[in-house]
């Protein structure tokens, strides 16, 4: 290939640096606003780099607002929710790759058009069941579909992967005496790491992420996660500061803010590598 | 020992709990909530049948639903090309041959897995008009900014610009697609004098048109179920939600307020049927119409 003009690179870098300064820009905004004063917020025009940068707001939103409640909360709600879909999932995908029975793929193909259904339409009914169940404010409403398979688009995923996988190692396992379950567990799911990482990522996401469902099925405030705590809080300073949303204390918000996105980023710098490559891969072969 | 008769019961066994999660959470609930589009039901007495009037309601006297469907058409309709020509963009950027790929390439994508009620808190602070940072910077400009989120007419401009933060997905499913373009097409066509632009328009495109579907249908139906985003913005700016004046009535947010707002659970119903109508027709238009612009090899 032909070498590049200098001035082309330029161009080249400039526009990733200014690309990426706006891309951070509104976490570099949370952060900085989350280490100010109030009355650095308030002042007009608000300062723009807090003077000395008060530590202290992650210790007062985190005892003061009991908001390691609702960090412990989504921590449980997420790790439920992950263990329950990598214990049904990983055998789902198993049956539909390696199992032969009749309809296979009919029913397959079922549990794939629900990832066109909206939650919209099973919500209503859902939340009338569970209510029914008397399982409204518990974390069930939240847990149990997980633990049901509720991942379908990780088991389409997961099977994809264990596909491509000689049947002929099934063959010498079962040969050896081993069971199914020792095969996936032992065999399978080993060889399909990046795989199960990539569904792992999703799940946590997903349910770290999800303000919708517990929005619905929590009420009682010790329950709630994060994404709902935050908005609780938010309009909880609303009704203090009389509604005024100049008054707002945006330092505790951002601080709150920063608690809920920190564990995804962090999560994303450990695997980003292959949970992206696993997002690619997924995108031009589906 | 491996007979047919072990396959099956492995399969039921394995599979059982996902068939089994498929009936109670999606096959049901979906035939019940059919069910309840025809019916009155408010909770508090049992469904009653009431034939098509929950669709009339809607189609001829329940101006909140209309409100509801321009405002997320017009999002889907700006916000869906706008994110993927972003998305395009910086994928040709970094498709170049640049020093630490892949950290840019995990800095672009990062904003698409953060939780959305947090960007919405977060701009929505940006964007406020009294005090926010982008009144400040217009400030330096000797420009007096307004109160965008309060305005009825920049409300949902704010979200959809919110929302173009988010093109990571589209974004790193359009480089795989580019590192599939073979190379030699390039070399051949540059040696033939083909420019930047002609090689991007008949080489490019129509190699990649394949991504460019899958990207819009995703982008097309994740911008009709907004709703995290719609809902967490009016919660921050300490407004109805939907407001001001139903410039951010998504219709998520409206079908969750008639659900679980009002309790209007037959009405709210119907609006679910009706998105999910929507997005299967959509879909496949987007498909049909695909035939005259999507190139598949061989």
């Amino acid at each position: 290939m032909h070498r590049r003009h200098p001035a082309v690179t330029f161009c080249l870098y400039a526009l990733l640096i200014a690309g990426a300064l706006v891309m951070v820009l509104p976490l570099g905004w949370m952060v900085l606003t989350s280490l100010k004063t109030y009355p650095e917020i308030l002042r007009h025009p608000p300062a723009w780099l807090p003077a000395d940068p008060q530590w202290e707001n992650y210790r007062t939103v985190w005892d003061g607002f009991a908001y390691y409640r609702f960090f412990l909360n989504s921590c449980f709600v997420s790790g439920m929710i992950i263990a329950g879909t990598l214990l049904t999932c990983c055998p789902a995908a198993y049956a539909f790759a390696f199992c032969e029975v009749r309809h296979k793929e009919l029913f397959f193909a079922l549990l794939l058009s629900t990832l066109m259904l909206p939650a919209q339409v099973t919500v209503i009914p859902l939340f009338q069941a569970f209510a029914t169940l008397g399982w409204v404010d518990t974390y069930l409403p939240l847990i149990v579909p997980a633990w049901l398979g509720g991942n379908v688009f990780g088991i389409f995923l997961l099977r994809q992967f264990f596909r491509t996988i000689p049947k002929s190692f099934i063959e010498a396992a079962r040969m050896d005496g081993a069971s199914e379950w020792t095969i996936l567990w032992r065999l399978i799911v080993p060889m399909s790491l990046p795989a199960v990482l990539t569904v792992v990522v999703f799940t946590f996401l997903w349910s770290w992420n999800d303000l919708f469902n517990p929005l619905i099925y929590l009420q009682s405030e010790e329950l709630v996660t994060l994404p709902v705590g935050l908005l609780y809080f938010i309009a909880r300073a609303e009704q203090l500061t009389g509604g005024s949303i100049g008054q707002q204390p945006w330092h505790l918000v951002m601080t709150l803010a920063t608690v809920m996105v920190l564990p995804v980023i962090a999560v994303f710098v450990f695997v980003q590598r292959r949970f992206i490559e696993g997002v690619a891969a997924g995108g031009v072969k589906g | 020992m491996n007979t047919r008769r072990a396959d099956r019961l492995c399969f039921w066994l394995f599979a059982g709990p996902a068939l089994a999660g498929f009936l109670a959470f999606s096959l049901w609930p979906m035939l019940y909530s059919l069910w309840l589009s025809f019916c009155q039901y408010e909770v508090i007495a049992p469904p009653r049948f009431i034939g098509v009037q929950n669709y009339v309601y809607l189609f001829l006297h329940d101006p909140s639903f209309w409100a509801s469907v321009r405002v997320t058409l017009a999002f889907t309709v700006v916000q869906v090309p706008l994110a993927l020509i972003a998305a395009l963009a910086f994928a040709l950027l970094l498709h170049q041959p640049v020093k630490a790929r892949g950290f840019w390439r995990a800095l672009y994508f990062l904003p698409a897995i953060l939780p959305q009620a947090a960007y919405a808190v977060i701009f929505g602070y940006i964007f406020q008009g009294d005090g926010g940072l982008l009144n400040q910077l217009l400030a330096l400009g000797g420009i007096e900014g307004k109160a965008w989120t309060m305005s009825a007419g920049w409300a949902l401009p704010v979200l959809i610009m919110m929302s173009l933060w988010a093109f990571g997905y589209p974004m790193v499913i359009f480089l795989a697609g580019l590192q599939a373009v073979p190379r030699e097409l390039f070399e051949a066509a540059h040696i033939d004098g083909a420019g930047a632009w002609a090689r991007f328009r008949h080489i490019t495109l129509p190699l990649i048109s394949p991504v460019i579907l899958f990207n819009l249908v995703m982008g097309v139906i994740a911008a009709l179920k907004v709703f995290d985003l719609a809902y967490a913005f009016s919660i921050t700016q300490n407004i109805p939600p939907g407001g001001p004046a139903r410039a951010t009535l998504f219709y998520g947010l409206n079908l969750y307020q008639q659900a679980f707002g009002f309790f209007h659970m037959g009405l709210a119903s119907a609006m679910a049927w009706l998105l999910f109508l929507f997005i299967m027709v959509v879909t496949a238009i987007n498909f049909r119409i695909s035939r005259r612009w999507v190139h598949y090899e061989n």
